[in-house]
């Protein structure tokens, strides 16, 4: 990649890092605390994702 | 027993208002999920440099950022919204572009293809049935985004193949709890505009999209 694009490319994200962190700074302080079970219930449907990838991996080697 | 029928109006009244989202959004989706592929085959056809990709998504970030959320309770919105997943989609095409010359590039292009659609139906699916109210993941999945932001633009600079492949696997765990977060808000009625919620969920798409395109292609390559 160009030294101009690549230089352009980390402008780009790092106006995108200031964006975000008003929203970051939002949910940090207003995100509901997690009740029993939620994490689990999260970390599932994620758990499979991860399996899928490393399925999907297997599949292109 | 008026106050419990006014309550049992007004939690119907918030569950068809929650199903309208719902619908509407993915009614939305649908639409700007296939404008995205048309522009992405036009811009294949029109062999564009890779730099487009750049561009397009700058634009597309400008317009999401100042244009969007200023015209999102109007019509104007479908508007805007078509623009930034058409400019999105031609971007993406300069990238697959450069995957279809490399041996195997299709087969790595379905395979992210058919990896994304699973992952979103699969964790969309689970979300709707669920009902779970996921967003004490938001200060988790916001926190990770600034990390594997920052450690993105250190990427540009220092080319690390491992990094890469570090950053794209956290973008897909961060997209599919962001997918997760958002499906679950709007099921629960907490979310109320179908266009900002229709953008949200694209743009799980499309990062999960590029990321598993950039891990298969690093994986299947032979160096």
């Amino acid at each position: 990649m160009d030294l101009f694009l690549q230089i352009t490319a980390a402008i780009a994200m790092g106006l995108m890092l200031i964006y975000l962190w008003p929203a970051y700074k939002h949910w940090q302080h207003n995100s509901p605390k997690a009740q029993q079970g939620d994490w689990m219930a999260a970390l599932l449907p994620l758990g499979a994702v991860v399996l899928l990838v490393i399925f999907l991996i297997m599949a292109v080697r | 027993m008026s106050t419990d029928s006014f309550l049992l109006k007004s939690a119907e009244s918030r569950a068809m208002s929650a199903n309208k989202v719902l619908k509407n959004t993915y009614l939305l989706l649908s639409a700007t999920l296939g404008f995205s592929a048309f522009t992405a085959l036009l811009s294949v056809a029109l062999a564009m440099p890779s730099w487009t990709y750049l561009a397009a998504v700058i634009i597309s970030m400008i317009l999401g950022v100042f244009v969007l959320p200023k015209t999102a309770n109007s019509a104007a919105g479908v508007g805007v919204i078509f623009v930034i997943t058409g400019l999105l989609g031609f971007g993406l095409g300069a990238i697959l572009t450069q995957y279809l010359a490399l041996p195997n590039g299709g087969e790595t292009i379905g395979l992210a293809f058919g990896g994304t659609a699973a992952i979103f139906l699969g964790l969309s699916g689970y979300a709707l049935t669920s009902k779970r109210d996921f967003s004490f993941m938001g200060g988790f999945l916001f926190a990770g985004m600034m990390v594997v932001m920052i450690a993105a633009i250190a990427n540009i600079f220092l080319h690390l193949p491992l990094l890469s492949l570090v950053i794209s696997s956290a973008i897909i765990l961060l997209m599919s709890g962001f997918i997760l977060m958002d499906t679950g808000r709007i099921a629960r009625g907490e979310e109320t505009n179908y266009i900002m919620a229709t953008y949200g969920i694209y743009l799980s798409i499309f990062n999960i999209f590029i990321s598993l395109l950039q891990i298969l292609g690093i994986m299947g390559s032979d160096d």
